[in-house]
């Protein structure tokens, strides 16, 4: 049963990679990444399971947390063009801090 | 196999199968929609629904161990990242300017500063 679920999770990052090649604009690419993360800890849980090893699972937060927080820096890069404090940047562009 | 675990398998492969279904959904759904807010709304079916009934379904399989433990935690924190992300997706991509396609302009969606 674990397969099925392993095979449909397979499926579904490819068709999201897809995506990620085709997106056209930015953020359909960070969107994609996103997805792909979230189906990655699913994975990773199912691989956990299919395996007969529950340790997955530690790996599977783990990289939820991760892809979490790089969804968000990616973003604040493109935002704010640095990923460091934001209050040392000239007001350029009119855009608020 | 008693019958209460012989209906708490079913229970469990039920909630898998289903789970999976709307991982696919979704992922179809981001293939396909035509403009980037629609797939906006693609993604979450899958970061919700389908996380939501996998992890309960791989609960079921554990029984009350250490494992449904961390699958819990693994889903409360997948419940508070996953809408925060798409809030910062969506106002990230406002911001810059995004607008969906059939509305030309949103009443009130214009952000305060006109950045380029």
């Amino acid at each position: 049963m674990f397969a099925v679920a392993a095979l449909a999770l397979f499926v579904a990052m490819v068709l999201v990679l897809i995506r990620l090649y085709l997106g056209p604009t930015l953020y359909d690419r960070v969107l994609a990444v996103n997805s792909f993360g979230t189906h990655t800890v699913l994975f990773i849980g199912v691989l956990g399971f299919l395996t007969g090893r529950p340790d997955f699972l530690d790996i599977a937060l783990l990289y939820a947390l991760i892809n979490f927080i790089g969804t968000v820096a990616i973003l604040k890069f493109f935002r704010y063009r640095a990923i460091g404090d934001a209050t040392w940047l000239p007001a350029e562009k009119g855009s608020d801090g | 196999m008693s019958m209460s675990a012989l209906f708490i398998e079913i229970l469990s492969w039920v909630l898998i199968l289903s789970g999976s279904f709307f991982v696919v959904v979704g992922a179809v759904g981001i293939y396909r929609f035509p403009d980037f807010w629609a797939r906006l709304h693609a993604a979450s079916i899958s970061d919700s629904a389908g996380v939501i009934l996998l992890l309960l379904g791989m609960a079921l399989q554990a029984g009350l161990t250490l494992i449904t433990v961390k699958l819990l935690l693994i889903g409360i924190f997948l419940f508070i990242t996953g809408p925060t992300s798409t809030h910062a997706v969506a106002n990230a991509a406002l911001v810059s300017g995004l607008r969906p396609k059939e509305a030309p302009g949103l009443t009130g969606a214009e952000p305060e500063t006109q950045s380029s």
